[in-house]
């Protein structure tokens, strides 16, 4: 079976609430079959109106958005056949979990047994099979969430939404929770639009993540194209830590790119967003790329001053001072060979240039 | 676990009990000492005066206090033929005092409760029995009036000798203990209270589904609309909930009566005819009307307030399982407002079945309610007794109700605010 690979397609759409401020900009997104999809940016940034329209709450001011080739910006939600996890899982509280579950299918008019042969499966899925006749306030908000996600799937529909549905979690059962929806993603193979604006979580969970901000989607790629390859500053700011120079190109060159900093100190970058001499650019590098004492010789040296030394158990956290940008992280694995981390001394810091990218200056 | 189980003890060696009352006393006492004025207030304000109003509808002693000899003397008598002398003597000196002491009047108003007719007779003896001679007071007094020859107005000189009695109760619902003793209906045109309690059931039902219908609406929207609208309707709501009660019955009448606004616009719209303006005060439509409208922010309140803590998302979530807007309602919406429907519609029945100033100004004579009668007894015929009496019915049938809600829906249910 071949997989659709525009299951989901939103086709310039444009969203504003009151007729002045566009909160999604001509968004153009496919979103394959089977894909788990995570929408991930900061609050405002337009993914849960995303979402919204593709549910059915909003609608689009401007383009479609397609559901199998079928536009679906025209048909009510209760038509779509589209489940959706809410923040606030949206349990109803006067119903049994049983009950919570065999909302959709009593509405469907599906017949009694095999509604029971559904909710039992939906439930031992999320491992709650004791829970059936339990009402949604005593259980534990893992538990809710558990059954939430059971009632989005136990219909078989064919996309599922999550909006920030483990943001109300600790971090504990959050982390299990991530692992225990991919899970069930990978083995049901339903198509899944996730919204968060946890990074971790759409790293760890995402075949590909759309990183919104201000109504754009500024990339979408696979988790580990996106933290190690970010295509502008935004975005390599918004994934994971990130160390910034501020500069400007002086000599651009197959490939590579020298950047004059503030303190007059030149680097050698890899030119992402910069293409012409004297343009000002972000450098964006990742602290664990950043090396002290480089045995081989790259192609940036530097020594730099340490500033704050915080202890993290498995690693350490250095912040240097270093060619005039005091927020320098250095990320230390945490072993007995590093005994001249202290505060005060002098380091000396490499790193590649291919690892260095010169990004646009926002 | 058992009674043998070890008392645990404190580190000081007490038990551990003992010493966490000692240390919850002072808690205890700081609380009581919080709650005391309103315990007082409520004892004074509520407990005393209903404990008093009991007291007083089934309290008879006034008829047995003025004629103390004669009750004495009646201890004996059966009632099947005339009283003795003895009787007559013990009346005619209890009656004597009660004239001399110009207290007479109470008396025949009592006794004429009991059989129509004593009021003349008394007077007549009054102004007679100054020229008694001593002795043989029967036949003197039964010279009078030919009455008094009539054993039925002595039984019910008798009727009246317990210290209490349930006759106001029966009074109530039309019904009296007749000379036989058994309990029996009045007479068809006497019975009145009947149809008022009937009538006040009525209302206060219809005006609670009328206000229920108006105000699940307004609810709703006062719920989910933004905020700067929903502020104006919640004002809209309450600017009529601090109005006097009297200027918005007073409006209603400018507004129902038959030369009034609402009769001019269905004449002007030709709606009817001007000869032939439809009456809407002075009987129950106008009861009906200014009730609903009164009563409204009553049924508003408790709904919005429950409507207000019912997530969004709930309706959401349930048009993105498959139901329509129609199921999603009435499975899931519908279902979390009952606690405010139930309070709603309680407040709103309990007040309006002792509901008063309104039914009186523009109930006339088909929409007044049973709490227009208990004012009548209270300020007409000063049958404070009787009233109280209505008045305690009236307290049993909203606590029936509310039993019965209890019942239904479990009165931990109920949200108001």
């Amino acid at each position: 079976m071949s997989k659709n690979e525009q299951f989901v397609r939103f086709d310039k759409v444009d969203k504003s609430y009151d007729g002045k401020v566009l909160v999604v900009k001509d968004l153009n997104l496919d979103i394959a079959e089977g894909e788990f999809i995570t929408m991930l940016g900061p609050s405002g940034s337009g993914k849960t109106t995303c979402l919204m329209m593709l549910a059915g709450f909003e609608t689009p001011t401007n383009g479609e958005i397609f559901l199998e080739t079928n536009p679906i910006s025209n048909i009510p939600p209760h038509k779509r056949g589209i489940g959706m996890v809410f923040q606030n899982y949206a349990l109803f509280p006067h119903m049994t979990v049983y009950e919570n579950l065999a909302f959709p299918l009593k509405v469907r008019k599906i017949p009694k047994d095999e509604i029971d042969k559904k909710i039992d499966k939906a439930l031992a899925m999320v491992s709650l099979s004791e829970f059936g006749q339990r009402m949604p306030a005593q259980l534990s908000g893992g538990q809710q969430q558990r059954v939430a996600v059971a009632r989005a799937l136990v219909f078989d529909p064919k996309v599922v939404l999550m909006d920030e549905p483990l943001g109300a979690l600790d971090k504990n059962l959050r982390e299990s929770m991530q692992y225990e929806i991919k899970h069930i993603h990978e083995s049901i193979g339903v198509t899944v639009v996730y919204v968060t604006h946890d990074q971790g979580e759409a790293l760890t969970m995402s075949n590909r993540i759309a990183v919104f901000n201000d109504g754009k989607v500024q990339q979408l790629s696979s988790p580990d194209k996106l933290y190690e390859e970010p295509v502008n500053s935004f975005v390599a700011e918004f994934i994971g830590e990130n160390n910034t120079f501020v500069g400007e190109v002086k000599d651009i060159d197959k490939g590579q790119c020298k950047v004059k900093l503030e303190n007059g100190t030149e680097i050698l970058a890899n030119p992402i967003r910069v293409k012409t001499k004297g343009e000002k650019t972000i450098v964006s590098l990742r602290p664990e790329r950043a090396i002290i004492d480089p045995k081989e010789n790259m192609q940036n040296q530097h020594k730099g001053k340490i500033e704050e030394v915080i202890y993290h158990g498995d690693h350490t956290r250095v912040r240097v001072n270093i060619l005039g940008n005091s927020q320098f992280i250095l990320k230390v694995p945490n072993s007995s060979a590093r005994m001249d981390i202290k505060l005060g001394n002098e380091i000396n810091i490499g790193w590649d240039s291919h690892d260095c990218r010169a990004l646009d200056p926002k | 676990m058992s009674s043998e189980t070890k008392k645990i003890l404190t580190t000081d060696g007490t038990p551990l009990e003992e010493s966490l009352k000692k240390a919850e006393r002072k808690n205890k006492i700081k609380a009581f000492m919080l709650v005391a004025p309103l315990l007082f207030f409520l004892i004074i304000t509520y407990v005393f005066p209903i404990g008093e109003m009991l007291l007083r509808s089934i309290d008879d002693r006034m008829v047995s206090k003025m004629l103390p000899k004669t009750y004495v003397a009646m201890e004996k008598w059966d009632g099947k033929e005339l009283p003795s002398e003895e009787v007559f003597e013990a009346f005619y000196l209890d009656y004597k005092i009660l004239v001399e002491n110009k207290t007479a009047g109470k008396l025949s108003t009592q006794l004429n409760y009991e059989k129509n007719g004593f009021k003349s007779v008394l007077k007549k003896l009054a102004r007679k029995q100054k020229k008694f001679t001593e002795g043989n007071y029967k036949e003197q007094i039964m010279a009078v009036h030919k009455r008094w020859r009539d054993v039925d107005y002595w039984r019910a000189i008798k009727r009246r000798a317990p210290e209490y009695s349930y006759s106001k109760y029966l009074k109530g619902i039309d019904m009296y203990e007749n000379e036989d003793g058994n309990i029996v209906q009045v007479s068809e045109d006497r019975r009145i209270h009947r149809i008022l309690w009937t009538r006040t059931l009525e209302v206060a039902f219809f005006v609670t589904v009328f206000c229920f219908l108006m105000a699940y609406p307004i609810a709703y929207l006062l719920a989910t609309l933004p905020m700067k609208y929903s502020n104006l309707l919640m004002i809209c709501v309450l600017l009529p909930f601090w109005t006097s009660l009297l200027v918005r019955t007073a409006s209603w009448m400018i507004l129902l009566q038959q030369q009034g606004i609402v009769n001019d616009f269905f004449v002007f719209t030709g709606l009817v005819a001007d000869d032939n303006r439809p009456e809407m005060m002075y009987n129950k439509t106008g009861t009906y009307v200014a009730m609903t409208q009164i009563l409204l922010p009553f049924m508003v309140l408790p709904l919005y307030s429950v409507m207000k803590t019912i997530s969004p998302s709930l309706m959401r979530a349930g048009k993105s399982l498959g139901g329509t807007p129609f199921v999603t309602f009435f499975k899931i919406y519908f279902p979390l407002t009952i606690p405010g429907i139930g309070a709603g519609c309680l407040l709103v029945f309990i007040l309006a079945i002792g509901y008063y100033i309104t039914p009186a100004l523009v109930g006339g004579a088909s929409g007044t309610l049973i709490s227009n009668q208990i004012a009548f007894h209270m300020k007409s015929t000063l049958d404070w007794s009787f009233a109280s009496a209505m008045g305690l019915m009236l307290l049993t049938g909203v606590l029936a109700v509310y039993w019965i809600y209890n019942k239904l829906v479990g009165i931990d249910n109920i949200k108001l605010g």
